[in-house]
């Protein structure tokens, strides 16, 4: 072929030619799912926002006071004076919400680490392999991604249970068996199973990028292939491993299947909580209030995430 | 990132592949199992996928979670498709830094917190729980999935191509779908596929927003597996990943074709 | 720019010059044309006419509003000020698809979902076109670009040069008042360039279609147009025929643009109608060109003269105005041509080329070797800006 690759033309004018306050066919298109995400996410938050400063009743739906429109600005004004911070308060003074938003971080951050440290050799290695051999490991790592996480999970206390696999393999070798469901043990492993592709894609995809060419040039100035390895590679890949820990960081946090189903009665986490705060207790300003407080500490990785996000896309 | 791999890196593989998979065919082989306990092998057999068959509560709730997968998906990729379009190609404009946020927030945000707000908000305008409102809650978790997936896809596409096409006579829209929707259509089926999925999969969502009558697979397998394990879920979720897995691979292999044409 | 017979070189039509002549009417004109985005004008009250039948290129380095000019006439951008007319009428509010142009993209823009066939098609298609005439015009167009045996082909089943011919077929097919090509050879290797370059020609004077060419390669400009419009931060800079705009900058922006210039710096001291005498601490007996225009005495001028019409001394020629000297610093040689870079003494360095006519030379020049330079004074043009 006798072509260098047509090159892609740059418009660095994009968007800038148009006269102010006249939005493009493309922006009106855009129209659609906006007002879609602002009537069922943006609002939404602004409820749970309103529902956690009310108080609990025994009624449908169980929260006081309620906002009746037809006593007009009088009714809008007793409505905002019957608000009060009594939810957050009990929180305050209950020390099983604390020990709940605590034990949640440091779930969420330890299987952060032990993800990281399980996930980037492998997506290292699958960046060494053949291209092709790549492409079936990718396929092979996405594909759990889309198999149903509840069954996922549930694999696990099949072999996770006392008279699960594990032990009957354990007693095969002739070790003693060991009790793991129901602990923080169990939930950890969940965690990093159902997460681990979420970690090694966008590892992956900062690792398989890096040239061949710079790791020799590394070699040819003289580094071994581990200070190569930490000179060269690892610097290079963190904006992967700041994307993948973000990724999973985030909903971990708030995470409740997996602390559930795998996890004991003492296991204590917020997405927990929230559950049996408004399922069981039917306390609907105290979940609410739960909801608020773990999306407030959520608030500055979520933003995190979201630069980065934005970036990795107009960047390619 | 040539030179093949070591045998660290070989080892890294073979470890991450086997605890990937490992739980998933454990669960596959013992839903054959004739005996019901879970650690006995008591000899291949079929008899829970009969059973499954039989049980109309678990052939309800598939039906749902299927009708609710179909419409939520079909939905969240038209509205996707038009967020990626705007995100991609409409530059700035006002609103913008807010649009991106919310398509983006929900890829990360934990569902109890979805599932709760979107409850609240079903609640305070008087709608009763059912099919709707789980499908609505469904499209809002699963368009921005789909909005990535087609944004990814629009932004390594050539505008020229276009343009190209209004230069030799067709107006705007017919150039959208004349040119730039066939070129983009394997983005936007994948990322139907994977909306489809992602609501078929759904358990925390549905639980806050469905209603009597409208209680989806996830929901019933969750209450059974709360009861322990049993052979019986073990057969439905070999058919859900066998399910998931055959669409998956063929859509993939798709594709691969796609990219490699014959010379 | 009349009155002066040595420029009468190299014209491919010098008969074709409706642009000389005061009745014709311009198929194409832009009128005060400006664009800006954001704070930046790209296109800066452009006025230019296009005539009928022309090879018209816009050339100059990237960002310097050539593209965004073609944009406007293609409908793609909105100009901000002025107005442009297509055969008299105005384009103003037209979509690209009402347009009578059509263009050919640089990066192609083929189809890739659609065979070579129905990618030429599809302007036919639009114009709703009976199917018996648009496969006659495909047929048509393949041979025209001698791509008849890959008409099923897809895009992504071509090479760069087959690419680039099925992009051309498929603007010419829909028969346009004009045709657009924004950098049409740029993804070419040279030597597919070259050749293109003059099948484009033949191939436009085949159809007698007008052409408009943007393009930042001189040579390619030079080798196609009947004109050249250089452009400079959103302003035309010149606009001629290509030997014009070669052997008479105007500017020294244009001399430097196109082609390798050698730039003097010098004061006025001496104009007797025709010949101008300058001062430069660079020339010890002074320098001289031929000029018609007047210059103020005293005033700074610059000397702009070619490196192939510079002549390299190894023994001294006789003392007299536009003699340099120096030593050679650095010696390229091309094959066809020697470039020898020679140092002045006050430090700068000046470029000299010789054809290389015969294979031996008795005395070749070699680094480090004391050499004087000089050139006759209608080789060097004098500007003012």
């Amino acid at each position: 072929m006798s072509v260098t690759g047509a090159p892609r033309p740059r418009r660095p004018w994009k968007g800038l030619g148009r006269p102010r306050g006249q939005p493009s066919s493309e922006a009106r298109a855009a129209l659609a799912p906006f007002l879609w995400l602002a009537v069922f996410f943006l609002i939404p938050f602004l409820l749970v926002a309103k529902l956690s400063l009310s108080d609990v009743v025994l009624a449908i739906p169980p929260y006081a006071p309620q906002l009746d429109w037809s006593d007009g600005l009088p009714g809008l004004i007793a409505f905002v004076r019957a608000l009060d911070f009594e939810a957050y308060a009990r929180m305050g003074q209950d020390g099983l919400y604390l020990a709940a938003y605590l034990s949640s971080l440091k779930f969420a951050a330890i299987a952060t680490f032990i993800l990281l440290l399980v996930g980037y050799p492998l997506a290292y290695g699958m960046a060494k392999c053949r291209p092709t051999v790549r492409q079936a490991l990718l396929m092979a790592v996405i594909l759990p991604f889309w198999t149903s996480f509840l069954i996922r999970v549930y694999a696990w206390i099949a072999i996770l249970k006392p008279a699960g696999l594990l032990n009957m393999a354990l007693e095969q070798i002739g070790l003693p068996p060991v009790d793991i469901l129901n602990t923080d043990t169990a939930v950890y492993i969940g965690l990093v199973y159902a997460y681990l592709p979420f970690m090694v894609l966008p590892l992956y995809a900062v690792l398989e990028r890096q040239e061949a060419g710079l790791l020799e040039a590394a070699a040819d100035l003289g580094c071994t292939p581990f200070q190569t390895f930490w000179r060269v590679t690892f610097p290079l890949s963190l904006p992967g491993v700041a994307a993948g820990a973000l990724l999973c960081f985030i909903p971990m946090v708030g995470e409740f299947v997996i602390p559930d189903l795998l996890g004991g009665s003492g296991t204590l986490m917020l997405g927990k909580t929230i559950w049996t705060e408004f399922f069981s207790n039917r306390d609907w300003p105290a979940a609410s209030a739960v909801a608020i407080v773990l999306l407030a500490t959520l608030v500055i990785p979520i933003l995190l995430f979201q630069r980065q996000q934005t970036k990795m896309m107009e960047q390619r | 990132m040539r030179r093949g791999p070591s045998a660290f890196n070989i080892a890294a593989i073979v470890l991450g592949m086997g605890f990937l998979y490992l739980p998933i065919v454990l669960l596959v082989i013992y839903s054959f199992n004739e005996s019901r306990l879970v650690t006995v092998w008591g000899g291949f057999s079929t008899r829970w996928y009969t059973s499954l068959f039989q049980n109309e509560q678990l052939l309800a709730a598939a039906w749902v979670t299927l009708r609710v997968a179909f419409v939520s998906a079909t939905l969240a990729t038209i509205l996707g498709t038009l967020a990626a379009l705007g995100l991609v190609r409409a530059g700035r404009f006002r609103g913008r830094t807010l649009f991106s946020s919310m398509t983006y927030a929900p890829l990360v945000m934990p569902e109890v917190i979805l599932g709760l707000s979107l409850l609240l908000l079903f609640v305070s305008v008087g709608v009763a729980r059912g099919f709707w409102t789980v499908m609505i809650a469904h499209t809002t978790l699963t368009l921005c999935y789909a909005t990535v997936v087609v944004q990814a896809r629009l932004v390594s596409f050539d505008e020229a191509l276009e343009e190209a096409a209004r230069d030799l006579g067709a107006p705007p829209w017919k150039a959208f779908t004349l040119v730039t929707l066939p070129n983009i259509a394997p983005a936007v089926a994948a990322a139907w596929m994977l909306a489809f999925t992602l609501s078929l999969d759904d358990l925390v969502i549905a639980s806050f927003t469905s209603g009597p009558g409208a209680t989806t697979l996830p929901i019933r397998i969750y209450s059974a597996v709360r009861l322990g394990v049993s052979p019986e879920i073990n057969a439905i979720s070999t058919l859900l990943i066998g399910l998931v897995a055959t669409g998956v691979i063929a859509a993939y292999l798709l594709n691969m074709r796609r990219r490699t044409p014959g010379r | 720019m009349n009155g002066k017979p040595r420029l009468n070189i190299g014209a491919v039509r010098s008969s074709f010059a409706p642009w000389a002549d005061p009745s014709a009417k311009p198929l194409v004109r832009f009128d005060q044309v400006t664009k800006r985005f954001g704070s930046e004008t790209a296109v800066d009250a452009v006025s230019l006419d296009i005539y009928e039948g022309e090879f018209f290129a816009l050339l100059g380095p990237s960002g310097c509003g050539k593209s965004t000019l073609m944009r406007m006439l293609a409908g793609f951008e909105t100009p901000d000020l002025g107005r442009i007319t297509l055969g008299g009428e105005d384009l103003a509010g037209r979509p690209p698809h009402l347009r009578p142009v059509n263009m050919m993209f640089q990066s192609y823009a083929l189809f890739p979902h659609l065979t070579v066939a129905q990618n030429i098609a599809f302007g036919l298609r639009q114009q709703k076109k009976p199917k018996d005439e648009i496969a006659a015009r495909v047929d048509e167009m393949l041979a025209l670009v001698r791509l008849e045996g890959l008409a099923h082909r897809k895009p992504d089943q071509l090479s760069g040069g087959q690419k680039q011919r099925v992009a051309l077929a498929r603007a010419i097919a829909p028969k346009p008042r004009m045709l657009l090509l924004d950098e049409p050879l740029g993804a070419l290797d040279r030597k597919l360039r070259e050749e293109t370059q003059f099948e484009l020609m033949a191939l436009q004077q085949r159809l007698g279609m007008t052409f408009l060419i943007v393009t930042h390669d001189q040579e390619e400009a030079m080798i196609t147009a009947d004109r050249i419009a250089v452009m400079r931060a959103g302003q035309l800079a010149q606009i001629g025929r290509p030997a014009e705009v070669y052997e008479a900058p105007n500017s020294r922006y244009v001399a430097d643009f196109i082609g390798d210039v050698n730039l003097f710096e010098a004061k006025v001291t001496e104009d007797d109608g025709d010949i101008i005498r300058l001062v430069s601490p660079e020339a010890p007996d002074g320098l001289e060109a031929i000029e018609d225009d007047e210059i103020a005495l005293g005033s700074t001028a610059w000397l702009a003269v070619r490196p192939e019409k510079m002549r390299v001394h190894l023994d001294p020629p006789p003392s007299g105005p536009n003699r340099l000297e120096g030593t050679v610093a650095d010696i390229g040689y091309l094959g066809d041509w020697t470039t020898y870079l020679v140092e002045l003494p006050g430090g700068r360095t000046i470029r000299a080329a010789r054809a290389n006519a015969a294979r031996v030379v008795d005395r070749p020049v070699d680094w480090d070797d004391k050499v004087w330079l000089t050139f006759a004074p209608d080789s060097a043009v004098v500007l003012t800006r």
